[in-house]
């Protein structure tokens, strides 16, 4: 049974009791545990059931590597799933529950998958499920979802705050072991602005826990030593609970700052996202300790032996009282000293190597530790937890030549230099033969902007293992050779391991891929590395193959017949660790996920039973709601007010960007299609903008205000694209010209006032002359109006009598209020959107986004009026001469009158006779706009149909989803008041 | 909980704000500015005032800062002062196309630091300079008022989403104090 | 995620203040061009595997339209430079074939 001992643990504080619940049961631990290590000090060995077979599992490991307890963390809004417990720190109250189980973590029914495994290899869904078809849906289907999977997702929003922070440095150090420190110290003395962070709580990486001795003092001491000499320099910041997550182009990093002291729902946020831009990258993260693969490596109680000293040392628990060490190398023999020390009994080293000698291996022989060279295990026995093992020789096909009974099995099958961050940002690794993994290659580094290498490694993760090299790596010295052993690449314990064995040999134990999977991949012709993990999901897990990744390879390519350089490691693509999907969106949720505009009246429109619309990243009043009425129902009414009385629509949004200079009225004729050069102080004109490819990009009214400047008005979604449009044609190509401009959008309310009452409000606010002799259609003025500084212009989108009044946008407010209280007497109501796109249709003015989608140009929409005739050049005008764009097939502007009345969907297609290419119905038009006009009391439409205008009064069908046909005339675009009586007042 | 890192976030009443464009080193520029009592602040820089602030925005764009009440006559007298000089240049009132925040107290920095792309360290940034960029989502510009204080500046139609992101950050510097 | 110096207000700018434009020096084709150089200036794009000229707009800062030559291979930026010229300068053209032997301007 997995226990705490009565000392030691050199992070916990034992005056601190701690309590926590898992599943449901009420437990307890000290103040500096990990989840992890207080459910071993509580003898809950089992923390998880695997991913596909449902194999009972306990912890491996000892940091983010972790690949089995992965655990359900909080309730309701602080409900997290797949927590690794060796990362969470133990807090009071923390409510823990293991995964993937029904009913229960100890009798889950699930494993009978396990007894089928032989039936569920790689790529079992792929070759089962493809027929019947209503099989996958019906049967196999919620079969999977209930059997599969990890944790559960969460039911409700996330009721934590997160954010980011932006970092600059010169040189950010990933990594707090020694090699960082060393690293730190060295680029710190230089003067550098370092930057180091460590993703534990404590600094020192392994060194302390393992006891190493350096620069002739403990690790203990000279890791304080070095903290402190950083800790007192100005230039330096270190900081602890910050896993550097990924590294990107031109020194990008990102990192996830945990914030221990957070509780759940308080003020501070729950994780920080670090947005690092450096200058070089030094990574030193360490090594991650492989998994040996032999039969039952999954059963709990088998753990690393790196780890289970680490829960010695660290927490002061030991999985069991008997622990067999089972390697490939020196460093598991740390372990055994350990635990021998600590009193635990090691019965034996199963060392895979032949007999072989270093200090360690003698100080072993010394201490009286049995070492069984040569040998594997055959197979753990036990099944939640380790009861014991069958030792056989290494070169054999296992047969037991003894059995050991024991509690755990510390195993190694090496270290893994974690090449992760070096690899992200392009830098390429080499295999190292003779130490067995794959380390950075230094002549092929990642590099920067300036094309100079950004990424350097250093420590274990350069592949220098030993605390002596890492010393001297970390600081820049020339490297010492290591004093231990050579390790044997052992990818397969015993060698000859028969089927029966293969089927039990976990490679990676948090997607259940067994080392007879990886072989049939191969046997099947996956022999790229990329396909074959794909297939058999290798490495694909939320560890990202830590573990298994490099003892995959090395079965693959064995079972292929090819070396493991031959074969290749996979990408290592960044995040090294999971980020909750909280810290990537940072402060994007809620009121803050993005940006709403509001105009200056969107207070009184909220007040005033305002229907909100989205228009860009402005909301804008679709209607104003009165009493019960159904958005339907006010449209309606607002458009007939309009018609009758008087309106007002807030037009602030639309874009306003002032032209100036002596070349302002020739950059215009440039922009627009028609001519605005010609155009007179005091009028407005109405202007289509085409992009370079001759599609119509935006429209709206320009006016001139004096000699050198003119007013363009754009689309409410459009100011910021035409004002860049503006900008990018007079800074990069006609540069010479003379003109500036000034996006004035948000300095002015805008107000349209609409209706046959329109000029008589606006006559009630007094201040300026706005009779029809003194401010024609299409004119404006300037003024006061009501005592406030207004421009006034007379134009029309609605086909009344209109006039849109620009003031400053802080007196916007008052003036939409006094229009409001002098129009009372008028019948004045305010109106939205849609009674605006209502009324623009029955005019049959188009709407760019409606009658436009990017394909369209003027002349489709029969707008040639707009176009100069006289102009040798304008944005488009070569497009445009184009054939395609020429071609009589283009479809053409018309109305659409369907014969019942009724209104047509939007984007339906009208379809002629025959069948194209591909054997469809031929499509020979299809609706731009459509809507019920209250006006007309009939649905109207506008489309774009072949030969269009040369058709009117045909009929065209439109065919529904249903299957029904709706019938259509085609008529004039204009359905209302055509020869433009109203508009004059 | 990082108490000494309190930050203070004000929304500021509307002040007047006049935009200039033009070339800056001609010969009549320096008696433009003059109207309104600046000279030409240096690239990225920021000249301040009892009444404001001139703040480079491009090497052709000024923003310059006033006494809300004084900005209707300064405008009239720049555009006259522009044509008098025959100078190709634009001015115009921009005094409601903005709003403005004061982000003060010793985590000002650090509360920028969470919403902006910018070196915020005291090496990076410090009184005197002026940076437009991105606030978030959104376009902003800043300066430094004081050792621990800041002006920010932003869209008048984003300015709740701005508040927001600023009171947001200013909350809880929590695991920075070593920053 | 790039990082690129404006060369009007001197920010080494992070590409989320910037906006990218697509290649740059393209010569503009009028009304008056054949159709050949129409389709050209309109559709063609030079889509190289390594040296390549872009055009990027410093939008969220002063917002100026600035040129950039960067290898899309590894992201090295040789430097980039003021818009209103019709082609790359000589030194930054110097700056590239030391960088990269054998590159010439197309």
């Amino acid at each position: 049974m997995s226990l705490r001992l009565s000392q030691g643990g050199r992070l916990i504080d034992r005056s601190k009791p701690v309590k926590f619940s898992f599943n449901g049961k009420a437990l307890s631990g000290f103040a500096g545990d990990t989840l992890a290590s207080a459910l071993l000090a509580s003898d809950h060995m089992l923390m998880g059931r695997s991913f596909k077979y449902h194999r009972p599992r306990g912890v491996v490991a000892r940091g983010h590597e972790e690949p089995n307890a992965l655990m359900n963390i909080g309730a309701g809004v602080f409900f997290e799933p797949n927590q690794r417990a060796t990362v969470t720190p133990l807090r009071e109250g923390l409510e823990a529950a293991s995964q993937n189980h029904w009913p229960s973590l100890e009798t889950d029914i699930g494993a009978v998958n396990g007894m089928l495994s032989r039936f569920l290899p790689a790529g079992f869904y792929y070759k089962t499920f493809i027929h019947p078809r209503p099989a996958w849906k019906h049967l196999f289907e919620p079969f999977i979802r209930q059997s599969a999977g990890l944790g559960k997702a969460p039911k409700e929003a996330d009721g934590d705050q997160y954010e980011y922070l932006y970092q600059f440095c010169d040189v950010l150090v990933a990594g707090g072991g020694v090699a960082g420190l060393q690293a730190a110290l060295r680029t710190g003395r230089e003067g550098k602005r370092v930057l180091l962070l460590e993703q534990a709580a404590v600094w020192g990486g392994r060194a302390i826990s393992d006891g190493d001795e350096l620069d002739g003092q403990s690790a203990e001491a000279w890791v304080a030593q070095a903290v402190a000499e950083l800790e007192a320099m100005a230039n330096v910041t270190l900081c602890l609970n910050v896993v550097v997550s990924g590294v990107y182009d031109h020194g990008y990093v990102l990192a996830a700052q945990a914030l221990p002291d957070h509780l759940p729902g308080g003020e501070s946020p729950r994780e920080r996202l670090w947005r690092i831009r450096t200058g070089k990258v030094i990574a030193a993260a360490g090594a991650i300790e492989r998994p040996l693969s032999f039969a039952g490596n999954d059963i709990p109680g088998v753990m690393l032996a790196g780890a289970m000293r680490d829960y010695l040392a660290d927490f002061g628990v030991v999985v069991g009282p008997r622990s067999v060490v089972v390697t490939n190398n020196d460093d598991a023999y740390r372990t055994a000293f350990a635990l021998k020390a600590a009193g635990q009994a090691v019965p034996l080293i199963v060392d895979a190597r032949p007999e072989c000698d270093s200090p360690i291996i003698a100080a072993a022989r010394a201490a009286g530790i049995e070492i069984a060279f040569g040998s594997a295990i055959a197979k753990v026995e036990g099944g939640k937890r380790v009861t014991g093992v069958q030792i056989c020789a290494q070169n054999s096909a296992g047969s037991a030549l003894r059995e050991i009974a024991c509690d755990a099995v510390a195993m190694s099958g090496g270290w893994s230099p974690a090449v992760h961050l070096f690899s992200q940002a392009g830098g390429k690794v080499i295999w190292d033969e003779a130490s067995a993994f794959f380390r950075p290659d230094a002549t092929r580094p990642p590099t920067g902007d300036d094309g100079v290498p950004f990424v350097s490694v250093v420590g274990a993760a350069n592949g220098y293992l030993e605390a002596a090299q890492a010393l001297a790596d970390g600081a820049g010295e020339p490297v010492p050779d290591g004093v231990q052993a050579a390790i044997a690449a052992v990818w397969r314990m015993p060698a000859e391991a028969p089927a029966k064995l293969r089927e039990k040999t976990w490679l990676d134990f948090q997607n259940d891929v067994k080392v007879s999977d990886v072989q049939l991949a191969a046997r099947e012709g996956f022999e790229s590395v990329e396909h074959a993990k794909r297939y058999t999901t290798l490495g694909m897990a939320t560890d990202q193959g830590k573990l298994s990744n490099i003892n995959g390879l090395a079965v693959l390519g064995d079972a292929l017949g090819r070396e493991i350089p031959q074969v290749g490691t996979t990408t290592f693509r960044p995040p090294y660790v999971p980020l909750t999907l909280g810290t990537v969106a940072g402060e994007a949720r809620g009121p803050l996920f993005q940006p709403l505009r509001k105009t200056p009246m969107d207070a009184w429109h909220d007040s005033q039973g305002a229907y909100w619309e989205p228009v860009g990243h402005w909301r804008r009043p679709y209607c104003f709601l009165r009493g019960d009425e159904t958005p339907e129902q006010a449209v309606a009414r607002e458009v007939t007010n309009t018609r009758q009385n008087l309106g007002l629509l807030d037009a602030s949004t639309l874009g306003k960007i002032l032209v100036k200079g002596p070349d302002a009225g020739r950059f215009l004729d440039m922009l627009y299609t028609n001519m605005m050069s010609n155009l007179k102080p005091g009028r407005c004109r109405y202007g289509l903008m085409c992009s370079e490819n001759g599609f119509l990009m935006d429209d709206g009214v320009v006016a001139r205000i004096d000699e050198d400047t003119w007013l363009c008005h754009t689309t409410s979604g459009g100011a910021d694209h035409v004002h860049g449009h503006m900008e990018d044609w007079l800074q990069t190509e006609w540069w010479d010209w003379q003109v500036y401009t000034a996006n004035l959008t948000e300095q002015y309310a805008q107000i349209a006032v609409v209706g046959p009452q329109a000029r008589a409000v606006l006559e009630r606010l007094g201040g300026m002359d706005l009779s029809a002799e003194a401010l024609p259609f299409m004119a404006w003025a300037e003024g006061e109006l009501a005592g406030i500084p207004a421009r006034v212009f007379r134009i029309s989108f609605s086909g009344e009598l209109s006039f849109e009044v620009a003031v400053p946008a802080g007196r916007g407010l008052e003036l939409w209020q006094r229009l409001m209280d002098e129009g009372e007497a008028l019948g004045v109501m305010p109106y939205g959107t849609e009674a605006l796109h209502i009324m623009r249709a029955e005019k049959g003015f188009i709407m760019i986004g409606d009658e436009t989608d990017g394909t369209v140009i003027p002349q489709d929409l029969g707008l040639n009026w707009a176009i100069s005739k006289k102009k040798t050049d304008y944005m488009g005008k070569a497009a445009q001469a184009r054939s395609h764009m020429t071609d009589p097939e283009r479809w053409k502007l018309v109305g659409l009158e369907t014969l019942d009345g009724s209104v047509l969907p939007d984007g339906a297609y009208a379809v002629g006779a025959g069948e194209n290419a591909v054997g469809q119905r031929n499509m020979i038009g299809r609706v731009t706009s459509t809507y019920h006009s209250p006006t007309l009391s009939r649905g109207i439409a506008m489309g774009l149909v072949v030969h269009g205008p040369e058709r009117m009064g045909e009929v065209l069908e439109f065919p529904q989803i249903s299957g029904d046909v709706i019938k259509a005339r085609i008529v004039s675009p204009v359905f209302f008041d055509p020869e433009g009586e109203r508009l004059h007042g | 909980m990082a108490e000494h890192l309190h930050t203070e976030v004000t929304a500021l009443e509307p002040c007047g704000m006049i935009l200039l464009r033009g070339d800056l080193e001609a010969e009549w520029a320096p008696d433009l500015l003059s109207i309104m009592g600046y000279s030409l602040p240096e690239q990225r820089q920021v000249i301040q005032s009892e009444a404001g602030a001139a703040l480079w925005f491009s090497p052709d764009e000024l923003m310059l800062l006033c006494e809300a009440g004084s900005v209707a006559e300064a405008v009239v007298q720049m555009q006259s002062a522009c044509r008098e000089a025959q100078a190709h240049a634009l001015v115009a009132d921009i005094s409601d196309a903005r709003a403005r925040f004061a982000i003060s107290g010793p985590g000002a920095r650090l509360t920028l630091s969470k919403l902006c792309p910018v070196d915020l360290s005291e090496a990076g940034f410090g009184p005197g300079h002026v940076r437009r960029t991105r606030i978030a989502q959104v376009a902003c510009a800043f300066w430094m008022t004081g050792p621990e204080s800041f002006e920010l500046i932003c869209f008048r139609s984003v300015s709740e989403y701005v508040e927001g992101l600023l009171r947001n950050a200013a909350r809880s510097h929590m695991g920075l104090e070593m920053l | 995620m790039l990082i690129l110096t404006c060369p009007y207000c001197g920010v080494r700018a992070e590409e989320t203040e910037l906006a990218p434009g697509g290649e740059a020096h393209l010569k503009r084709v009028d009304p008056e061009g054949s159709p050949e150089a129409l389709e050209e200036y309109l559709f063609h794009r030079a889509n190289p595997k390594g040296v390549h000229f872009e055009r990027w707009r410093h939008a969220y800062g002063c917002g100026k339209w600035f040129l950039a030559a960067r290898d899309t291979v590894s992201m090295e930026v040789f430097g980039t430079y003021p818009a209103q010229i019709s082609e790359p300068p000589q030194e930054l053209i110097d700056t590239i074939r030391a960088r990269r032997p054998g590159w010439e301007p197309v």
